[in-house]
């Protein structure tokens, strides 16, 4: 697992084209937020979520979609298949690696957007990493998941919004809600906490569980 | 236990409604080399994506070294090599060699990847990233990640494209090294000459069906030829639609 993980590192190191391109959009998302929203308007603690969470969403499908191409380019999805890597193994490995580069583009976006929207500080601010990682953990599963069956056709980016999306309804209501409470100063809500953390869990289990069944032809 | 080292038993393949092979039985032992001829479209490569368990068959049964082949022991034992070289533009050669080995959880891994590069006659270019390799080079380095964990079956689906004189001879010595131990061949080619020079044993794949199967020996290939143009330019001899 941890070859196919530094495998996905060494090859973001040589191109930085996933980084990079990531940074660029979630940037442009948080620009056109501040443009078009007042000072006043800005500072709501449920815009600021808001705006947090879309600009999460966008450079996660293009994360998502990244990090299986890399794997189409000269058939090496195929070559994966053929090694005795087992494919629970293989998913841990490409959901690991989206929760890594998610987490380093949100860690410089978040402080830039909070900036950018004149949010007042809070030593509550400290637990939005922790939301936010949990967030990130359960979109890079149930994301890893449908960008393996996307990658492989022809419609790839139309088929992996369209798939992933529904089924992260549950995720972006508890995330925002739960996020928008701490930008307000308030306690997180205990019951989108939950969801949150029982998203994770159950997808990242299905996903190690059904990998094997999705790489399948 | 048969002692056959691949067994298809009325093998199906169908993509879409299109059936692109259609009961394949064939047995193949060990130590046989065995090239695999047809018309484009006839479905060498879609037998040869099955036989190294990257296609699911839609009817039949295939079994290779006595089992069915969806196990991790088993696709350790299989070397593949196919239109696509499943490299890493990004990566130097000896960066892809040394993930595969990890993935095939190789011992003495360094030592292995110098032997094959120096097989492959890729030495000196160890460190270069592959995507500036030249079509010829890339196939060869193709062919070190397929040697690399000295598997027992050896899948190679028109192995002498993009290879110059020098790459198709080190092919041939890397066959004949591989028939010196005994391993299992099946390649699939258009060049009569090259493939029967090795091969043990021979087939003609034509629209989804093994339609000539070689008993005793190879003939050579001017007479082959012959044989090859008169089975599958029949009228209304066309091949079935090419894979998707």
């Amino acid at each position: 697992m941890w070859a196919l993980l530094w495998k996905d590192v060494l090859l973001e190191l040589r191109t930085k084209e996933r980084l990079s391109s990531l940074f660029v959009l979630a940037l442009l998302i948080i620009l056109v937020f501040v443009f078009a929203l007042g000072p006043e308007q800005a500072r709501r603690p449920e815009i600021g979520a808001g705006v947090l969470w879309v600009t999460l969403l966008f450079a996660g499908m293009l994360s998502l979609q990244r990090g299986f191409l890399i794997e189409q380019e000269r058939g090496c999805l195929f070559g994966l298949l053929l090694t005795p890597i087992d494919a629970g193994t293989l998913f841990i490995a490409k959901f690991l690696g989206n929760v890594l580069f998610l987490t380093i583009v949100e860690a410089i976006v978040t402080p830039i957007t909070l900036l950018l929207l004149g949010s007042s500080w809070s030593p509550l601010l400290l637990l939005l990493a922790a939301v936010e990682l949990l967030g990130i953990i359960g979109f890079s599963a149930l994301g890893t998941l449908f960008a393996a069956i996307a990658v492989r056709t022809r419609a790839r980016e139309v088929l992996l919004p369209v798939m992933l999306l529904p089924l992260l309804v549950p995720l972006l209501m508890a995330s925002v809600k739960v996020t928008s409470a701490l930008l307000a100063g308030e306690a997180w809500p205990e019951a989108w906490l939950r969801v949150l953390l029982a998203f994770d869990v159950i997808f990242v289990v299905t996903g190690w569980l059904i990998f094997g069944q999705v790489m399948q032809e | 236990m048969t002692g056959w080292i691949i067994e298809a038993e009325n093998l199906r393949k169908t993509f879409a409604w299109t059936p692109v092979l259609q009961d394949v039985s064939c047995q193949i032992g060990a130590g046989e080399i065995v090239s695999i001829f047809g018309p484009n479209g006839a479905g060498k490569t879609t037998f040869l994506r099955l036989l190294a368990t990257l296609l699911q068959p839609s009817g039949g049964t295939l079994r290779l070294f006595g089992h069915s082949p969806t196990d991790a022991a088993t696709r350790r034992r299989l070397g593949f090599l196919g239109h696509d070289s499943f490299l890493y533009p990004d990566l130097t050669a000896e960066e892809n060699l040394t993930f595969y080995g990890q993935a095939y959880q190789l011992k003495n891994a360094q030592a292995r990847i110098d032997a094959i590069l120096t097989e492959v006659g890729l030495q000196q270019w160890r460190k270069t990233p592959v995507r500036i390799f030249s079509r010829g080079m890339e196939q060869r380095l193709s062919l070190a990640r397929a040697l690399l964990h000295d598997p027992e079956l050896l899948l190679f689906d028109e192995p002498y494209t993009g290879l110059d004189t020098r790459g198709v001879a080190t092919l041939q010595t890397v066959l004949a090294t591989a028939k010196e131990r005994g391993k299992t061949v099946v390649l699939t080619t258009h060049d009569f000459a090259l493939g029967l020079e090795i091969s043990s044993k021979a087939f003609i794949l034509h629209r989804g069906r093994i339609i000539w199967e070689s008993t005793g020996h190879v003939p050579p290939a001017q007479e082959f030829g012959e044989l090859y143009h008169s089975r599958t330019q029949s009228p209304g001899s066309q091949t079935l639609d090419p894979r998707p």
